[in-house]
C-alpha cells in the first residue's frame, strides 16, 4: 500500500466509485497501467471488505444502566405463566362490543380480573412477560393501576428505558419511595420539596398513620399553596375523613377561592357531628317539618326565602341553575348537607322507612326525596339508603326516593354487599335486565348466589321470549366477568339449541345456544384461572 | 415427564402460528369449552373434535413429533387455529386431554403418516438413489447447460458492475431502482437465483442513509468477488467451490455424514419477501458443539412447514449441506420426545463472538453473520439504539439495526434488569442480532425473536 494508511486509502478507494473511474482514477498501487480500472478497484475493495470485517474489534460500552431494584415476591406458579401468556397474547384483539362474539371467552376482559387475583396473592410479574405488560397497560387506562402493581420494580425500572412506557412513571415515584410516616425529619423534607403527586400520597401515608400529623402538615404551607393545589389537597382528604380534620375544613371555609370554600363545606357536612352540620340541621328544621293538622301525619315544606351570608359562609350555593326555582334549589341543599339523623327526632321519631313513606304537601315529595338521597350517599348512610331504595319490586318510576339508575346505583354503593346483591337480584326478578346493567355494575364480585341466580333467569325468560341476545351483549358480558363460576354446571342446561318458537326471531334460538356456551366456557375458564393462581 | 412426552409451553405453542391473527383466534380456542373427545397418544399424537359456527365440529389431529397438523376446517393458514388452541389445550391441563387410543377419524391420518414415513426410511435403507436422478448421463447435462448459463449471467454482471464503478455511484442515485430490478431478472433467466437476490439488494442500498456509497461499494466489491470467484471455479479448492456453488445459487444437496445429536432448538424465525417466507431453526449439539441451520419455506403469506418450538432439546439426525463454513443442514431422523433444555449453549465474550465470525470469513468470506452465544452481557443504551456490553470488560457490540423485532429487544432489557445474561444471535459486521437469552439461575429459552 506504500505508505498510505488504510483509512485514506479506502477513502479514495470510495471517492473514485462514487465519482466513476473515468473521472477520477484510482490511487496508482490499485490500477497499474493496463488492468481494467474499475476492476481493479472492486478488487482491491474486495480484500479491504473482508478485511475490515475479519479484523472486527468491539466498540467501547456505554455506562451501564442502574440494576433494576430487587423485587421479593414470589414466583408464579407454571400454569399461571402459560395462562398470562395466552391473556396478553390475546390483548390487541378488537373489543367484543355487541354482535356475534362465537362460544369462545373473551379473554381480554379477563385480564384485570387475572392482574388483581395475582397482585392479592403477592405474585411477581415474569420478567419476558414485562413488555407486554406495559403495552397492554398503555393501550388500556383501566388495567393500569392493577399492570403496574404487578409489573413491581423491575416494571417502573424498564419503563424509564422506553419513551413508549413513560406513562407509569407518573405519580409511582412517590408509590416506592415513601418515607415512613414516623420519620418526621424526612416527611418535612419531601412535603416541602417534592412533587405534586408525592406529596399528596405522602398527605395519605401520614394521615393513615396519624390523622392529627396531616392536618397539620397540610395548615403549615396551606397559605403558600396555590388555588388548585389547595383544592386538590382537600379533595384528597375524602379517604378517611374524620372529626379530627374539622378545624383545618372550618378555616378552609373562608378560603380566598370559592372552589376550596364549597369543597371544605361539603367535607363538614359529611361530618354529622361538625358545627357546620348542625348549622345545616337548624336550618332545614325551620323548613321541614310535619303537619299536624291534616287528618294524616304529611311533612310539610317551607322553603328557604333568602339565602343569607351565613348560608353563602357554609357553602350553599346562592344562583339556581337555570329552571329551578331558587328556594327549592337552596332547600336542596340545606337538607342534602343536613345530618339524616336528625329527621326521626324532627319528624316524631319515625324511622326513616316511614319517613320516606310520609306523604309531602304542596308537591315538594320530589324534591325532599332528591335531596335525602344525596345527603345518603354523601353520608354514607345505608340506612336510608335502604329506605330510600324502596322495595326492589317496585317500579322505578315510582320508587320513594329517585327514577334515576345513576342515583340507585350510588345508593346501592352504600349498601353492604350482600344487601346490596339481594337488593339487585329482587330489582332483575321483578323487572328484567333491559334496566340492570347500571345496578349490576355496583355489585361485588362473584356474584352472590341469589344475584347470580336472578341473571341467570332473567337471561333465560329472555331467551324463551325469542329475542336476540346482542340486545343482552352488556349484560352477559357483565355475566361473563362476573358470575360466580360454581354456576357453570347449571347453566350447561342452557345451551342446548331449543326447538324455533312461534314468534321468535329467526335463529335466535342457536344464538342464545352460542353466547351460553360462551358464558359457560369463560366461567370455566375463570375457575381454572383462579385455581393455577392457587396452587 | 409423562406418557406423551413433555407438554410444550403456551408461548412455544403461540410461536408456531403464522401470524397474529392466527394467534389470537388460537388462545381463544385453548379453553375446554368448545372441545369434546380429545385425546393424546404415547407417541405424541393430540386430536379433538372443535365446535364451530356450523353443525358439525371440525376434527383436529397434531403430530407433535413433526409438528404436523391436520384440520378439516377450510381455514388456508397453517397451522390452523384449532390446531393451535388444541395444542395450547395440551400444552395447559394434563386433565382436558387424557391419554387414549385414537378415534378412527384422527388414527386414519396418523397411520397414513406412519406408512409415508416408513417408505422413505424404505427407500434410505436402499442406498438413498431418489428416482430423479435414475439417468445419470441426462442429470449431468442439465448441470452442465445450467452451469454455462449461470457463466454467461456471471460474465454478464461483472459488465454491469464495471459500468457502474466507470460511471461512478452517485449516477447510479440518479438512474434508480430500475436498471437494478433489470439485472436481477438476467439473473433469474441465467438461473443463478442467490446473484439475483445480492443484485436485488445492492438495488436497495443507494440512497439508504448516511455512508450508503461506502456500504454499495463493499457490497458491489462482494458481488465481483462471488463473480471472479464461480468464473475462476476451476481454481478453486474443492470446499471453496462447494461455497462458491451456494452462494451463486446451486443449492448443494444435503449429503454429508450424518450427524446425531441432542440438538438445543434456541430460535425460529421468519423472514418473508413478496414471493417467500423463509424461515430460520438455529440448533446447537450439545455433544458435538457444533451449530446447525434448518431453513425451511412456504409460499408468501404462509408459514413454511418445519417448525420446532424453542428452549427445547431434541435427539435427533441431521445432515449438513456440502461447503466451507456452510451450517446449513437437514433434519432427518427424530428419536424420542423433545424435552425442555436444561442449560443454554456454552459462549464467549464480544470479543470471542467477532473473532468467530472473522474466521467463518476465512472459509466464506460473503458470510454477513455467525451464530455465536454470548455469556454474562449487559444490555445498554446507546445514542443510537443499544448494545450487549461484556459485564466484566469495557467492550460491547452494537445491536444489529436488523434485529429480528423490537419487542424481543425489550424482553431482552426486562430480562436483563441491568444484570448479565446469556444470549444467543447473529454476530456480523451490521452488529449483533439477539435471538434468544437466558437469565442467570434459569434454564428457560425466552425467544426474542
Amino acid at each position: 500500500m506504500s505508505g498510505t494508511t488504510p483509512a485514506s486509502y479506502w477513502d479514495e478507494l470510495v471517492t473514485s466509485a462514487l465519482l466513476g473511474t473515468d473521472r477520477r482514477t484510482p490511487p496508482a498501487d490499485v490500477a497499474p497501467r493496463g488492468v481494467d480500472a474499475p476492476s481493479a478497484l472492486l478488487d482491491a475493495a474486495a480484500v479491504h471488505t473482508v478485511r475490515r470485517r475479519a479484523g472486527l474489534r468491539p466498540a467501547t460500552a456505554r455506562p451501564r444502566p442502574e440494576p433494576a431494584p430487587p423485587d421479593d415476591r414470589r414466583e408464579l406458579p407454571e400454569p399461571a405463566r402459560r395462562r398470562l401468556a395466552v391473556l396478553l397474547a390475546d390483548r390487541a384483539a378488537p373489543a367484543g362490543s355487541g354482535g356475534r362474539r362465537g362460544t369462545a371467552p373473551d379473554l381480554t376482559e379477563l385480564l384485570p380480573q387475572w392482574l388483581a387475583a395475582a397482585n392479592d396473592r403477592g405474585y411477581r410479574a415474569p420478567a419476558s412477560a414485562l413488555p407486554a405488560l406495559l403495552d397492554a397497560a398503555r393501550a388500556r387506562t383501566d388495567l393500569r393501576a392493577p399492570a403496574l402493581r404487578f409489573a413491581g420494580p423491575r416494571g417502573i425500572w424498564l419503563a424509564g428505558l422506553n419513551a413508549e412506557w413513560k406513562f407509569a412513571l407518573r405519580g409511582t415515584s412517590a408509590g416506592t419511595a415513601l418515607p415512613a410516616p414516623e420519620d418526621r425529619e424526612a416527611v418535612r423534607r419531601l412535603w416541602e420539596e417534592g412533587l405534586f403527586a408525592e406529596r399528596v400520597a405522602l398527605l395519605g401515608s401520614v394521615r393513615a398513620h396519624d390523622p392529627a400529623a396531616g392536618a397539620a402538615l397540610l395548615a403549615e404551607t396551606w397559605p403558600t399553596e396555590r388555588a388548585e393545589d389547595r383544592l386538590m389537597f382537600l379533595d384528597s382528604l375524602r379517604t378517611g375523613l374524620s372529626d379530627a380534620d374539622e378545624p383545618f375544613l372550618d378555616r378552609a371555609l373562608s378560603d380566598r377561592s370559592r372552589n376550596v370554600r364549597a369543597t371544605a363545606a361539603e367535607l363538614l357536612s359529611a361530618l354529622p357531628g361538625s358545627a357546620l352540620a348542625g348549622r345545616m340541621a337548624a336550618r332545614a328544621a325551620g323548613c321541614v317539618s310535619l303537619d299536624r293538622t291534616a287528618a294524616v301525619a304529611t311533612i310539610a315544606v317551607e322553603a328557604p326565602h333568602e339565602c343569607d351570608a351565613g348560608m353563602e359562609r357554609d357553602g350553599v350555593v346562592p344562583t339556581a341553575p337555570s329552571g329551578r326555582g331558587e328556594r327549592s334549589w337552596w332547600l336542596g341543599q340545606l337538607v342534602e348537607a343536613t345530618p339524616l339523623a336528625t329527621w326521626p327526632g324532627r319528624l316524631g321519631g319515625r324511622t326513616p322507612e316511614e319517613i320516606v313513606a310520609l306523604p309531602v304537601a304542596d308537591d315538594w315529595g320530589d324534591e325532599l326525596h332528591a335531596a335525602w338521597c344525596r345527603a345518603a350517599v354523601r353520608q354514607h348512610d345505608p340506612e336510608w339508603a335502604r329506605a330510600l331504595l324502596g322495595a326492589p319490586s317496585q317500579p322505578p318510576a315510582t320508587g320513594p326516593g329517585t327514577s334515576s339508575l345513576a342515583e340507585r346505583a350510588k345508593l346501592l354503593a352504600t349498601l353492604r354487599t350482600e344487601v346490596r346483591a339481594e337488593w339487585v337480584a329482587g330489582f332483575i326478578s321483578a323487572h328484567g335486565l333491559s334496566e340492570a346493567f347500571q345496578l349490576l355494575g355496583v355489585c361485588a364480585v362473584p356474584w352472590a348466589e341469589p344475584l347470580g341466580r336472578a341473571v341467570v333467569d332473567a337471561l333465560d325468560i329472555a331467551r324463551d321470549a325469542g329475542s336476540y341476545p346482542w340486545s343482552f351483549s352488556g349484560v352477559m358480558g357483565l355475566a361473563e366477568r362476573c358470575l360466580d363460576p360454581a354456576e357453570a354446571s347449571r347453566l350447561e342446561l342452557l345451551t342446548a339449541t331449543p326447538d324455533e318458537a312461534e314468534g321468535a326471531s329467526p335463529g335466535a334460538g342457536s344464538y342464545w345456544s352460542e353466547a351460553f356456551r360462551r358464558l359457560v366456557s369463560t366461567l370455566r375458564l375463570r375457575a381454572e384461572m383462579h385455581a393455577e393462581l392457587s396452587s | 415427564m409423562n406418557q406423551q412426552g413433555v407438554r410444550w409451553t403456551a408461548e412455544q405453542v403461540l410461536d408456531l402460528a403464522p401470524d397474529a391473527a392466527s394467534r389470537r383466534a388460537g388462545s381463544r380456542l385453548g379453553t375446554a369449552g368448545p372441545w369434546s373427545e380429545t385425546g393424546g397418544s404415547g407417541a405424541g399424537a393430540v386430536w379433538g373434535l372443535c365446535k364451530g359456527s356450523g353443525s358439525r365440529p371440525y376434527a383436529t389431529v397434531v403430530d407433535t413429533s413433526g409438528p404436523a397438523y391436520k384440520c378439516s376446517c377450510p381455514s388456508r393458514k397453517f397451522p390452523c387455529k384449532h390446531a393451535l388452541g388444541l395444542l395450547l389445550l395440551w400444552a395447559g391441563d394434563e386433565g382436558t386431554v387424557p391419554e387414549a387410543a385414537a378415534p378412527g377419524w384422527a388414527e386414519e391420518w396418523l397411520a397414513g403418516r406412519r406408512t409415508r414415513e416408513r417408505r422413505q426410511e424404505d427407500r434410505a435403507a436402499d442406498g438413498g438413489q431418489s428416482p430423479r436422478t435414475a439417468d445419470p448421463v441426462a442429470a449431468r447435462r442439465r448441470a452442465e447447460r445450467r452451469a454455462a448459463r449461470i457463466t454467461a449471467g456471471a460474465a454478464e454482471l461483472e459488465q454491469r458492475l464495471t459500468d457502474l464503478l466507470r460511471g461512478g455511484l452517485a449516477a447510479a442515485e440518479r438512474s434508480g431502482y430500475g436498471p437494478w430490478e433489470e439485472t436481477a431478472a438476467r439473473m433469474v433467466d441465467a438461473q443463478a437465483p442467490g446473484l439475483a437476490a445480492r443484485v436485488r439488494e445492492l438495488g436497495a442500498i443507494p440512497g439508504s442513509g448516511q455512508g450508503w456509497p461506502v456500504r454499495l461499494l463493499e457490497e458491489s466489491a462482494l458481488v465481483h468477488l462471488l463473480d471472479r470467484a464461480w468464473l475462476g471455479m476451476d481454481r478453486l479448492p474443492d470446499s471453496l467451490a462447494a461455497t462458491v456453488r451456494t452462494r451463486v445459487g446451486l443449492t448443494a444437496p444435503a449429503e454429508g455424514p450424518a450427524v446425531r445429536d441432542d440438538w438445543l432448538v434456541l430460535a425460529q424465525y421468519d423472514s418473508a419477501d413478496a414471493r417467500l417466507t423463509t424461515r430460520r431453526i438455529w440448533l446447537y449439539g450439545r455433544r458435538t458443539g457444533r451449530t446447525a441451520l434448518l431453513l425451511s419455506f412456504g409460499a408468501a403469506g404462509r408459514a413454511p412447514q418445519l417448525a420446532l418450538p424453542p428452549g427445547l432439546m431434541i435427539d435427533a439426525e441431521i445432515v449438513p449441506h456440502a461447503g466451507a463454513g456452510q451450517l446449513r443442514a437437514e433434519l432427518r431422523e427424530q428419536f424420542g420426545a423433545p424435552v425442555p433444555i436444561e442449560a443454554p449453549p456454552p459462549g464467549g465474550s464480544t470479543e470471542d463472538a467477532l473473532a468467530a465470525y472473522g474466521t467463518a470469513l476465512g472459509d466464506d468470506p460473503w458470510l454477513d453473520s455467525w451464530p455465536v452465544t454470548l455469556t454474562d452481557v449487559i444490555p445498554v443504551p446507546s445514542d443510537d439504539g443499544w448494545q450487549l456490553a461484556d459485564a466484566r470488560r469495557p467492550q460491547a457490540l452494537p445491536i444489529a439495526p436488523t434485529a429480528p423485532s423490537r419487542a424481543g429487544l425489550w424482553r431482552l432489557v426486562a430480562l436483563s434488569g441491568g444484570g448479565p445474561v446469556t444470549v444467543f444471535g447473529e454476530c456480523g459486521h451490521r452488529g449483533f442480532a439477539p435471538l434468544a437469552a437466558w437469565s442467570a439461575g434459569s434454564p428457560e429459552t425466552v425467544t426474542l425473536t
